[in-house]
Order: C-alpha cells, then sequence, then structure tokens
C-alpha cells in the first residue's frame, strides 16, 4: 500500500513537472541572454536573468522602425482591452438574458431554439468567415475594434446563453411561479430574483469570456485588420517575422506577455475557473 | 390587546374597494418573445444564414469576390483533385486521432491518481489545467522553441551526452503532424482531467464501499465499473476535444505554420487561407461546408443526446 | 362574495385532453381540498386558478369577477408552495414584502403589514435572515406571510406541509386551521395526503384522471364515497371490496361471495331493494365486527398501531382487514368469527364502480 501511494505521487510530480516544463522554458528563456541561449541548454537557469528582452518585446525596438511604429506589443496589448472589455460584457449580458428567456418563460419554440444555437457553438467559424466578412464591411467598421467587437459577440452568445440557460433551468419552477404571483413581470423576474441568484455563473462566464476573447486568433487576424490588431496576432507576426537573427528571448518575453492576462485571471479565480469549464461542457 | 389578524383582515375590506378592470394588458410573456430577438437574429441569420451563403458561394466560381455565376459542384471537384487538401484532411484524421486519444487516455488517468485522495490535490489540479487558460498562439510559439532542432529539447539532450538523440519533428515534413498533438495534448489534457475528474467524484461513494466490501482490488473497480460507468462523460470529452480539433487553426498557424510546405496543414488552416490570401472564394468555400459536413457527423449524436435528456428532464 | 367558480374548465397539453369539464363553486370562506393521487391533476388545477397555467377552455372566476385572462397578480390570490419557493438572496423581511414591492406600493406601508404578518405568525425575530438560515417550519412560515401580506380573496396552498416531519406538520396543519378560522379566508388546498384533508376541509374534492369523483363534506366522502376510487382512495388501511350478492336467509341477509356466505346486520330498507344481485360490497376496517355470531376466518396477521389494531383475516375467499381495540390478543392462524355492519357498508356496481345506495 505504501508503494502504491509512493508510485501515485511520483506519476503525479512527473505529469506535473512535465506539464510545467515548458512555462518554465519560456520564463526562463525570456529572462536570459542571447548569448547565453546559443550556448546553454534550454533546461538551464538564467545566469544572469534580466528583463531587456521583456522591454524590447513589450516597447519594440525603435532603430528597427518602420515609420513611428517600433513593433512592440504595447500598443495591441491596449487593442485587446479594448476589445475584450465590451465585448464581454455585451456577450455576457446578452447571454444571460437570453438564456433566462429561454429557460424561464415557456415557449414554444424554445426547445428549438436552444438546440440551434447549441449546434452553432460547434460550428467552426471558418465556415461562416466570408459572410461575416461581408456583412461587417457593409457595416463599415472593418478593420476596426467596433468590428471586432461585434464578431466576438456573435461568436459568443451561443456560449454565454448555454451557460446560463442551463444554470437557470436548475431553478426550481416553483420559484418562477411565485415570483409572478407576486406580479414580477420579466424584467423584474431577471432583476430581482435571477440575476442575484446567478451571481456565481456570471463571474464563471465572465471569467471564460474573458480567456476566449483575449485567446482568440482568427478574428483578430481576419477582422483587425492594421488599427484593431490584438495581441495574439502582433506575437504570431513578431515571432513569424524577425528581420535577421531570431531573438528567442524577445519571443518568449512576448509570448509571456500575451499569456500574463489570462494567466492571472486564471491563478486569481481558480476554482470558479475549474468550475466553470465543467459547468460549461458537461451540463449541470 | 388587538389581534393582529384583525389588521390584515381590515385593510383587505379597504382593498376590495379598489375593484380593478378586467382589460388584458402587456403580458410579461412578450416580453420573454422580444428577449430573444437579438440572439435568434444571431442564429438565424450569422449562423444558419451565412452557412448558406458560404455554401452558395462554394457553388460558383468566385476568386477574389463573390460572383454568383454557378459552376455546379466543380470547386468540390476541383477540392478533391487538390493534394493539399488531401493532405489536410489525412493530417486531421491523424492529428485528430493522437490529439482526442492522447488527451482522454492522460486526462483519465490523471483524472484518477487525483481522485484517490492525495494531498495538495488542489495544486495538482491548477498545474494541469494552467496551459488551459494560454492561447494556442503562446502555446504554439512555446513548443516551436521547444522543439527547435538547433536550441532546443534536442541540442539540451544531446548536452547532457546523448549525442545520437534525434527529435526534429518540426522540421520533418514525415513528422510534423505529430508536433502538433504533442503541444495539443499539452494545452488541453486539463479540461479532460477536469471533466473526468468532475464525473469521478458524481459516483455514488456506496460503490466504493461496496467493492471494497467485495475485496475487489482498485484497479479492477476502475476498469470494470467506474469507467463504464463514466461512458456519458467519456462521450462529452469526446465530442468536445472533436469540436476542438475540427477548428484547429492557431495551433497550426503559430506552431508549424503549416509545414514544411503543407506536410502539416489542416482543414481549417486550408479554408482560411484559401477564403483571405490565395483569392480562391469558392474552393475554400467548398472545403468550409466539407469540414462542417464532418463537424455535423460528429456533434450529432450528442446534440440528439442532449435534446432527450432535456425531455425527460423537467415538468409534470 | 370572495368565492371561486370553475365553469367547464378544460385542459391539454398538445392536443391530449387532460381535464375536461371541470365545474366547481367554492363559497366565500370555504377551505376546499383537492386531493387525489399523484397525476391527477389537482395540481394542474391549481395552476389554472392561479393563472400560472393557461386554460384550453373554459371560465374561472374569482370573487365574481372573470379572471380567465388574467396574469396570476392580477387575479387577487396568494400562493404557498411545496418548496416554499422563498426568493433565496433576499431577507424574510424582502421576501415578504416583495408582492407589495411590485405592486407599486409605498414604503413605509409596507413596513408595516409585513410587520404586522410578522407578529401574527411570530417570525419577527427572524426577519433579517435569509432563507438558508431558517430550518423547514420556520420557511413554511415565511412562505404563508409572504402570502397573507397581500391579503388576498383566496389563498391557494400546493402541498404546503409535504416537505415538513411528521410532528411539525402535525403542528403546522393545526396552526393552518387555525389562520383559516381566524382570517375567513377562502382557502383552495392541493394536497395528497388524506389526513390533511379530512382534517383541514370544509369540502374535499377528489380528483382523478382529471375528473372530480367526489366534492363534498370530508364526513361524506369518508362515509358515503361516491364510487370504489374515492372508496379506496380514502381511508387507511383502505376499505375491503368483496364481490358477490346479498342473499335473504330467512330473517337474516348475507352477502355471498361464492366462497363463503357473510353475515349483514342492520341492513338499510333501500339496500334490501338489490338483493339478489351482482355487486361489490365496500366494508372498511371498523364495519367489521367481531361478534360469535359472524362467519368464521382465519387470522392471519394481527397488526398493533398503540390505540388500535388491524388484523388481517382470510374469509369467505378473500384477504379482509379487520378493526380492533389493543386489548383482544390474536395469534396468527387462530380463528375467529365475524360479521359486517350492514348500516355502514358501501355498495358498489361492479362494472361503473358508481355507489348504488345515495345519490
Amino acid at each position: 500500500m505504501r508503494y502504491n501511494r509512493l508510485a501515485l505521487y511520483g506519476l503525479l510530480i512527473l505529469a506535473a513537472i512535465m506539464i510545467m516544463a515548458p512555462v518554465f522554458i519560456m520564463i526562463s528563456t525570456s529572462l536570459k541572454s542571447m548569448d547565453e541561449i546559443r550556448n546553454g541548454s534550454i533546461f538551464a537557469l538564467p545566469a544572469d536573468p534580466g528583463f531587456a528582452a521583456w522591454g524590447k518585446a513589450w516597447f519594440g525596438d525603435c532603430s528597427q522602425a518602420l515609420g513611428d511604429q517600433c513593433g512592440g506589443l504595447s500598443s495591441s496589448f491596449l487593442t485587446s482591452v479594448k476589445i475584450v472589455i465590451p465585448a464581454l460584457i455585451l456577450s455576457v449580458g446578452l447571454g444571460a438574458i437570453t438564456g433566462y428567456a429561454l429557460a424561464a418563460w415557456k415557449m414554444k419554440w424554445a426547445n428549438v431554439m436552444f438546440a440551434a444555437l447549441l449546434v452553432g457553438m460547434f460550428i467552426p467559424p471558418q465556415v461562416t468567415l466570408y459572410p461575416l466578412i461581408i456583412m461587417i464591411r457593409e457595416l463599415g467598421i472593418f478593420g476596426s475594434i467596433p468590428g471586432l467587437i461585434l464578431v466576438h459577440v456573435i461568436w459568443g452568445v451561443a456560449f454565454t446563453t448555454m451557460m446560463f440557460r442551463n444554470f437557470f433551468k436548475t431553478v426550481p419552477e416553483d420559484l418562477l411561479k411565485a415570483a409572478r404571483i407576486d406580479g414580477a413581470g420579466f424584467w423584474r423576474l431577471f432583476w430581482h430574483v435571477m440575476l442575484p441568484l446567478s451571481l456565481p455563473i456570471l463571474g464563471v462566464a465572465m471569467i471564460l469570456q474573458f480567456t476566449y476573447i483575449w485567446n482568440d486568433f482568427l478574428l483578430g487576424l481576419t477582422f483587425g485588420g492594421r488599427s484593431g490588431q490584438p495581441m495574439t496576432v502582433a506575437l504570431n507576426n513578431l515571432v513569424g517575422s524577425q528581420f535577421g537573427e531570431k531573438e528567442y528571448n524577445v519571443d518568449m518575453a512576448a509570448t509571456m506577455l500575451t499569456a500574463l492576462p489570462t494567466l492571472a485571471v486564471y491563478l486569481l479565480s481558480g476554482r470558479l475557473f475549474v468550475r466553470g469549464i465543467a459547468a460549461g461542457a458537461v451540463k449541470g | 390587546m388587538a389581534d393582529p389578524a384583525q389588521g390584515v383582515l381590515q385593510r383587505s375590506v379597504e382593498n376590495d374597494a379598489i375593484q380593478k378592470t378586467g382589460r388584458r394588458r402587456w403580458r410579461p410573456q412578450w416580453t420573454a418573445r422580444m428577449a430573444l430577438i437579438p440572439a435568434m437574429t444571431i442564429t438565424i441569420v450569422c449562423f444558419y444564414g451565412f452557412i448558406i451563403w458560404t455554401f452558395v458561394i462554394s457553388l460558383t466560381r468566385s476568386r477574389l469576390l463573390p460572383v454568383y455565376k454557378f459552376t455546379g459542384f466543380d470547386q468540390y471537384v476541383r477540392l478533391f483533385a487538390n493534394e493539399r487538401w488531401w493532405t489536410s484532411m489525412q493530417n486531421l484524421a491523424i492529428h485528430g486521432f493522437l490529439f482526442i486519444g492522447g488527451c482522454m487516455v492522460f486526462g483519465y488517468l490523471l483524472a484518477i491518481l487525483i481522485d484517490r485522495r492525495v494531498k495538495a490535490e488542489g495544486m495538482y489540479r491548477t498545474i494541469f489545467m494552467l496551459p488551459l487558460s494560454m492561447s494556442f498562439i503562446v502555446t504554439g510559439v512555446i513548443w516551436q522553441w521547444v522543439m527547435n532542432p538547433g536550441l532546443g529539447l534536442q541540442e539540451a539532450v544531446r548536452a547532457l551526452g546523448w549525442d545520437s538523440f534525434e527529435f526534429n519533428w518540426i522540421v520533418r515534413p514525415d513528422r510534423a503532424i505529430y508536433t502538433l498533438a504533442i503541444a495539443g495534448i499539452w494545452q488541453q489534457v486539463g479540461l479532460c482531467m477536469a471533466l473526468f475528474l468532475a464525473g469521478l467524484r458524481n459516483i455514488d461513494p456506496n460503490i466504493w464501499k461496496a467493492s471494497r466490501v467485495d475485496g475487489i482490488p482498485v484497479w479492477r473497480v476502475y476498469l470494470h465499473i467506474i469507467t463504464p460507468m463514466l461512458r456519458t462523460v467519456f462521450f462529452t470529452v469526446f465530442i468536445l476535444m472533436s469540436a476542438i480539433v475540427m477548428k484547429a487553426f492557431d495551433l497550426v498557424v503559430a506552431l508549424t505554420g503549416g509545414g514544411p510546405g503543407f506536410s502539416s496543414d489542416l482543414p481549417a488552416r486550408f479554408v482560411v487561407d484559401h477564403i483571405l490570401n490565395r483569392q480562391e472564394l469558392g474552393l475554400g468555400a467548398a472545403g468550409a461546408f466539407v469540414l462542417l459536413c464532418t463537424v455535423i457527423a460528429v456533434i450529432s449524436p450528442y446534440i440528439y443526446f442532449e435534446l432527450k435528456k432535456e425531455r425527460g428532464g423537467r415538468g409534470h | 362574495m370572495n368565492g371561486v367558480e370553475l365553469r367547464n374548465v378544460t385542459k391539454a397539453y398538445a392536443g391530449l385532453t387532460v381535464m375536461e369539464n371541470i365545474n366547481l363553486e367554492i363559497t366565500d370562506g370555504d377551505f376546499v381540498v383537492l386531493l387525489g393521487p399523484s397525476g391527477c391533476g389537482k395540481s394542474t388545477l391549481l395552476n389554472m386558478i392561479a393563472g400560472l397555467e393557461p386554460t384550453t377552455g373554459g371560465e374561472i372566476h374569482i370573487g365574481g369577477r372573470n379572471v380567465t385572462e388574467l396574469e396570476p397578480d392580477e387575479r387577487d390570490i396568494a400562493m404557498v408552495f411545496q418548496s416554499y419557493a422563498l426568493y433565496p438572496t433576499m431577507s424574510v423581511r424582502k421576501n415578504i414584502g416583495f408582492g407589495l414591492k411590485m405592486g407599486g406600493m409605498r414604503k413605509d406601508e409596507i413596513e408595516k403589514r409585513v410587520a404586522d404578518v410578522g407578529e401574527l405568525l411570530q417570525i419577527t425575530p427572524l426577519m433579517d435572515r435569509k432563507p438558508s438560515q431558517l430550518s423547514g417550519g420556520q420557511q413554511q412560515r415565511v412562505a404563508i406571510g409572504r402570502a397573507l401580506v397581500r391579503e388576498p380573496s383566496v389563498f391557494l396552498f400546493d402541498e404546503p406541509l409535504s416537505n415538513l416531519d411528521a410532528k411539525l406538520r402535525a403542528d403546522m396543519r393545526v396552526e393552518l386551521k387555525r389562520l383559516h378560522e381566524r382570517l375567513g379566508r377562502t382557502i383552495v388546498y392541493v394536497t395528497h395526503d388524506q389526513i390533511e384533508a379530512m382534517t383541514l376541509a370544509t369540502k374535499v374534492v377528489v380528483l382523478e384522471k382529471g375528473r372530480i369523483q367526489q366534492a363534498d363534506t370530508p364526513e361524506n366522502v369518508y362515509r358515503r364515497p361516491a364510487n370504489r376510487f374515492v372508496a379506496s382512495f380514502v381511508g387507511a388501511p383502505t376499505m375491503n371490496f368483496i364481490s358477490g350478492k346479498m342473499l335473504q336467509d330467512g330473517s337474516d341477509i348475507v352477502f355471498d361471495s361464492g366462497a363463503g356466505q357473510l353475515p349483514l346486520v342492520d341492513v338499510p330498507t333501500e339496500a334490501r331493494n338489490l338483493i339478489g344481485q351482482p355487486i361489490t360490497l365496500g366494508a372498511r376496517p371498523e364495519h367489521l365486527l367481531f361478534d360469535d355470531a359472524g362467519i368464521a376466518s382465519r387470522v392471519l396477521l394481527a397488526e398493533p398501531t398503540g390505540p388500535d389494531q388491524y388484523v388481517r383475516l382470510a374469509v369467505a375467499g378473500s384477504e379482509i382487514t379487520a378493526r380492533c381495540g389493543p386489548e383482544q390478543v390474536f395469534r396468527s392462524g387462530s380463528d375467529t368469527r365475524i360479521l359486517i355492519d350492514g348500516a355502514r357498508m358501501s355498495l358498489f356496481d361492479p362494472q361503473s364502480g358508481q355507489a348504488l345506495l345515495q345519490a
């Protein structure tokens, strides 16, 4: 029995090391100088850790500037923030209302519509990409932050609706009846009874939507254009198109910077994230 | 001391005096219907309408811009004659098999390990799910560096004295596709673990008591009792992982760029490339539609079960 | 006039009629209990009265007003639910006052009313707690308070005591009865528990398969069940049924089951008209009398319950249950003699199951 426990912990620790190794490599590489990278092992700790690469990743290298752009991630970070916050609020808000309407108000087509939405969650975005481009272009917001926000709301609403609808379905029917007898209509039932009940799921939906929108690449690439380039797209450009010698330390610092916001949200929210992933995938 | 019931009664007499009219007022059900309009519009127009649009485009000879000159299924004929498309479909099969299989096997094993009431369970869970919070682009860039043949893992192991060690898959056309599975599993194994763990924690603890009374070894309980009980979880995980595979675009772009050549290309990237860069709108649309059909084939049993579960669920 | 009237109320789901032509008049101040097994339609009926489910046909009048098309909050009703349905995120005070707030009442007036109700139900010290911090019985009081505060014409109760344990349920039953007597308001109360129905109701409405089987006082429902369903549903242990026919045996009347003859005593005159016809006889356990003049029967099992004991007997080819006092000792396998109290028995048509004696 003792050996079993030992083997158990051995396996767990091994798995944890394997998962953490690339993260460790990313951080340690970002703190090294290029000379050290060329001459040492990727597993080695930085001998003389410094944040020079981080500075270069963030601000860019203005000596090789094209126009007034230095190629750093700082401006695309700002773009990402400007996209994420409104898209987050709109997609979660719309999902909450839609999920509530579908779950709490008996309507003939509610199940059909929910099924249609559920299928929508699985449609690869590539399939509707071109018509969406045309629509966004017709609306005159292609290649801009508002365009990207709208696209994220469109792509996020299926997921947020599902989360809220599945949660609101667990609210006892008697509670809804009681509220109707008390004279609460659609909005007041939502505002006074349902929304306060759904605070945990609201948190979960916010965290997951934040992660998805921040981490998106395809939509940013397609709809962002020059002015609406989010951080993932900028990172990919930075890594993919360097002139001269590749600077792996700058690449890794840029990667770390891109990952940092979602990583922070994940580590701070901890349990909520785990719960949300489970609740969002296997319905409650 | 007045009976409080008297007060309650008295006032209700006044209440009765306020005769309510019998007219029909605005009903909350109507508001509920109106609240569905935005989501319904998105569903109908942006999901299903656009799917039809894409299908229509796939029947035309559109290149840079949509032109509605129909050529029947010519684009599909071209698509199936396209070598790059076949490579990408083949890669989808290889990657799908390795990625889904790997995620499920490793995810389930990790879930079982954690389920054995280990200390610091939260720490392991946090570590295993950490990559999930990062984007596929980040994952791709990290692994590209780790698998860098000149300075990465291969070189590090050789420096330890194992001179003949080879791990240069990322630059080998016949191996590049496997690197996708490695990075993909690294990122998504935590999700599988979390789902399996939730399933394991839902198992009636009496099952464990009963099996202990019967003296069944733990591994047999997992193999013969628990695993069959979790079949719906396995099903769900399989569906979720399939959906991720079909959409896989970011990871290829960041990790291998589809290369070397097109050796690690995937259909999702094929489609985007033809629509955005190659001015082959019709061909890209045809590819997108084939991709969609594959997705539907895989997920329709899932949707069917979801809805069946609904029907049994609520109301009396 | 705060009664409730159902006129030809019909309910269908997806074309399937589950309730047809329900007619029921509930007079002001009545305590009406809708009684029936689960799935009989009693909750559906209550929900239709509340306006939570639309009717397919017919009209519902509350307080002399046709409310068929009105929203629940316009019907001048209040409802108490089995699960209490308290708003989990609101304090007791807010729970009770929520309906008034939705109705647009002034704040100080709401406060006054909530305080009155709190005093009436003795929940004043709990006012600032959340429902999750209350016991089942306290939650129940709050739920009742939420109904009381609206001072409606009609109170609707949907199995309000089912979630309480046995002792608390008995206490709350007494309290509900007292409350009804004090307020004198019309109450429509749904339950599957016949004890609740018998103790609380001024009128019991027995429902089965979407139809009213009998609507009468509790005594009449018990003593003169309208049909076999009512007879078997009300009363525990359940009524004994034996099919056969009555025969004249000199001056005596016996019931011949085909496998034996049970003596009947005090048979009323109107029942004598049925002699010779095939009928189903219904006798409650207390209608079987242990008497030396009776028919020989074998004791299968005796179940003492404290104040009574129920004796399972094999007699005339059937198994029946009889009641007697706790002092007598029965051994399984021993013999005894019983006869049937003809004055209190029920007689049913074997085909339709309708009661044959009273209208």
